[in-house]
């Protein structure tokens, strides 16, 4: 792995200032409410925007001019809202010219994809998660030896709105394997994945009584898998939960595994749930571009 | 023509006239939901129908049930064409009249023997994940009351019945027909096993032969009455249910209209609103609320859906929210809403199915609304449908393409849009859009911070000239 040469400070590149100059970058960088005030998606979104400068896109981001996408207040019911929401963003997106945008967001990424081309805006949208598989195959980055991550266990769990909602399965596994890690699969995995409880804006509400939250019961599925504990495993289950056909990895006292995720609310109900299981000593959640940006030590 | 063929006629005539009837009933239920433009994509539609309907694709999901159930599928596919024998043996006169098939002939009695014989095996089987002290858990639940789990082995016992009548038949046939030294048309490769067990008195074969017919068609013909008032309605409708399901992303959530074009005469006052239609004779129609009440409000095609349900559970086994203990249960929603668009437009006139509602000794019973007694409140509380993630794992897990989401978000819709009714954090959230363009209480001036004091490492390898 090359030694860092230098640290050099990032000026992220803001949409305004470009249009000022008469430039138009080629992809606009949706930073998304998550990743823009949640302290730990932040580090998400600065790990993201390393790799960018590192291979060097040609982005922009749309900084205080960025507004909520609509997305949680049409999941709770709000069309409302969110159409409002929606109309001024296309208006700042075709202000702009913008035609490309890359987001770390699969809830942003889904509602500008799918859901604002029946209100007038039609952009090529992308998620991170493909946005990076496609830097892998293009060879810009390499992770060269897999970096610090090789041969850890790492458990991905797919994001609703990245996986059912969009079919977008494989682009994120691509990315962990340049690792060279220990990946493993969770039973409910891919079109069977569980929810980690935080989408349709449960985010924003305390969950409904019942037995368990959300969270915790995916959380346990991931640790349970990472740790290669069948007894744990089968407890979960129960009788015929389905998906035949996983079988838990070697069990092993799973140091320093890692819970990889490529949502911010994800991230937040992942982390919680290690918490809650008392197991952040020993397992961490990280999202893909963090995974890239270590391995590639973008890290300043 | 003999007056046992006049009888046939009748009885076959009267059966499936009774069943048109029944079908045109439940087809005027499903259209009194919402308009909805599904014409076009012929050909893809009709491809995921013969994949998905057909195929069975989804169903492989689960191998076990999966394989069960294709015995029974199968052999109720093959088994038609020993119904359409019946018919024109029945209505001619005639005895085995496809026998002229030859070869072909043989090979589908063959087939249809081996199937009804595995269809027992399968029923048994099914019988048996249901009833045991411990059933299969998508099973249990509490909309699985005393009619749908009575509904479910009333469907069992039907088959195993008409499979018992075939073989009677056939054993029988091919019993007169060794007595009489005459060669029987067709391979029967379980019958032949039978023949020991059957007198050997000629007068009581074909008494037991005539039992057998009859008892198989006159079956048939009372199960095809059965099903409009039942699960196993989904027989037929998955197939239309699948053709008319939905192609675009499922994370794609519908977009209101009417919404569109108030938010864009805010945005724009000179934007023309379109004006709303009118009804048949000439005055304004009465405008419909935003989100879903009542069935009505909902699209024909979530109708469509409720009548698809064969109440597997499937849906409900995957959803978090049901995993975790909350009230939501996706199959719930489906089987409410074939419940109250019965209850309230068109009920099935030959069994009535124990409507439930209100009257309902149901988990859900305390909380729901005795004065609104619509789908909404009167049937599905609004404590069900705020445990939703919208992660659409029930529409994943549906083999025969089922939308409960939809239902959910139209009628979250209504309690949003129409009641205000949302959770208080929730509002706090909508508040949070409006004011700071953010979910969370944070200043839009601050939208930018995370860019403050960002470092990188630069590599030698990547550093530009």
């Amino acid at each position: 792995m090359a030694e860092p040469t230098a640290k050099r400070q990032v000026t992220v590149p803001i949409m305004a200032d470009l249009a000022t100059r008469g430039e138009t970058p080629e992809i606009l960088f949706w930073v998304g409410c998550a990743g823009a005030f949640d302290d730990r998606y932040k580090r998400v979104t600065r790990a993201f925007v390393r790799i960018l400068e590192h291979v060097g896109v040609n982005y922009a981001v749309l900084g205080m001019e960025e507004t909520c996408t609509g997305d949680p207040a049409k999941r709770a019911g709000n069309e409302f809202l969110f159409q409002m929401q929606a109309m001024q963003n296309i208006t700042t997106f075709d202000g702009y010219g913008i035609k490309k945008i890359v987001t770390a967001c699969p809830h942003c990424f889904n509602t500008i994809k799918n859901e604002y081309p029946a209100l007038g805006g039609n952009y090529e949208v992308i998620h991170h998660s493909t946005f990076l598989q496609q830097l892998i195959n293009e060879g810009k980055v390499g992770v060269a030896g897999g970096g610090e991550f090789k041969g850890r266990r790492i458990t991905f769990h797919d994001s609703c709105y990245l996986g059912r909602a969009n079919n977008i399965y494989e682009a994120p596994r691509d990315v962990l394997a340049v690792l060279d890690a220990d990946l493993v699969e969770m039973k409910r995995c891919k079109t069977n994945g569980l929810c980690c409880g935080a989408g349709g804006a449960q985010m924003w509400k305390e969950p409904e009584p019942g037995k368990k939250d959300v969270n915790v019961e995916r959380t346990e599925e991931a640790l349970a898998t990472l740790d290669g504990n069948a007894a744990a495993l089968d407890s979960l289950y129960g009788v015929e939960s389905g998906n035949e056909g996983a079988t838990p990895a070697p069990k092993t006292n799973a140091q320093n595994s890692i819970i990889a995720v490529s949502c911010p609310f994800c991230m937040t109900m992942m982390s919680d749930g290690v918490k809650n299981k008392e197991r952040e000593n020993n397992v961490q959640v990280f999202d893909l571009a963090e995974l890239i940006a270590t391995a590639e030590g973008l890290n300043a | 023509m003999t007056i046992q063929n006049l009888i046939f006629l009748l009885v076959a005539i009267a059966g499936i006239g009774l069943f048109v009837w029944q079908v045109r009933k439940i087809r005027a239920n499903i259209l009194v939901g919402r308009d909805r433009e599904m014409s076009g994509h012929v050909g893809e539609r009709l491809n995921k129908m013969l994949l998905v309907a057909f195929g069975q694709q989804k169903m492989f999901k689960r191998i076990t049930p999966a394989l069960l159930h294709l015995v029974v599928y199968v052999g109720f596919l093959v088994i038609n064409v020993e119904v359409i024998e019946i018919m024109i043996d029945g209505i001619f006169g005639t005895h085995r009249v496809l026998q002229f098939l030859g070869p072909v002939y043989s090979a589908l009695m063959a087939t249809n023997e081996v199937l009804g014989a595995l269809v027992i095996v399968a029923v048994i089987a099914f019988w048996w994940r249901r009833n045991r002290s411990q059933p299969v858990r998508r099973f249990t639940g509490p909309e699985l009351r005393a009619w749908p789990k009575l509904d479910a082995n009333i469907i069992l016992y039907i088959e195993v019945v008409l499979m018992l009548a075939l073989f009677t038949m056939n054993t029988a046939d091919l019993k007169l027909h060794q007595l009489r030294g005459a060669d029987m048309p067709g391979t029967f490769p379980i019958s032949s096993l039978l023949t020991g067990l059957f007198p050997s008195n000629m007068q009581a074969l074909e008494v037991l032969e005539r039992i057998g017919w009859w008892a198989h068609i006159v079956g048939i013909l009372l199960f095809l009455n059965y099903l409009p008032s039942s699960k196993h309605f989904h027989i037929i409708i998955s197939f239309p249910n699948v053709y008319y399901s939905r192609l675009v992303p499922q994370g794609q959530f519908s977009n209101v209209d009417s919404i569109t074009h108030e938010v864009k005469a805010m945005l724009d006052p000179s934007y023309q609103v379109p004006a709303p239609p009118v009804g048949p004779d000439g005055s304004a129609a009465a405008p419909t609320p935003f989100g879903a009440k009542d069935v009505n409000d909902l699209a024909w095609t979530n109708l469509l859906n409720a009548y698809s349900c064969t109440e597997c559970g499937r849906c409900t086994s995957v959803c978090p929210a049901n995993i975790t203990g909350k009230l939501l249960s996706p199959r719930k929603i489906i089987m409410d809403t074939r419940d109250r668009v019965e209850e309230k437009y068109n009920s099935p006139l030959i069994f009535q199915p124990n409507l439930y509602g209100a009257e309902a000794k149901h988990e859900t019973q305390e909380h729901l609304d005795k004065e609104n007694h619509t789908l909404l409140r009167g049937y599905v509380t609004p404590e069900e449908l705020w445990a939703c993630t919208t992660c659409n794992a029930c529409v994943e897990a549906c083999p025969v393409n089922i939308n409960p989401l939809e239902s959910i978000i139209e009628m979250r819709r209504f309690l949003v849009l129409e009641e205000s009714a949302a959770p208080n954090s929730l509002n706090v959230m909508f508040s949070n859009i409006e004011n700071n363009g953010a979910p969370w209480a944070f200043s839009p001036s601050d939208r930018f911070n995370w860019a403050d004091d960002l470092y990188m490492a630069e590599k030698e390898t990547a550093a530009k000239s």
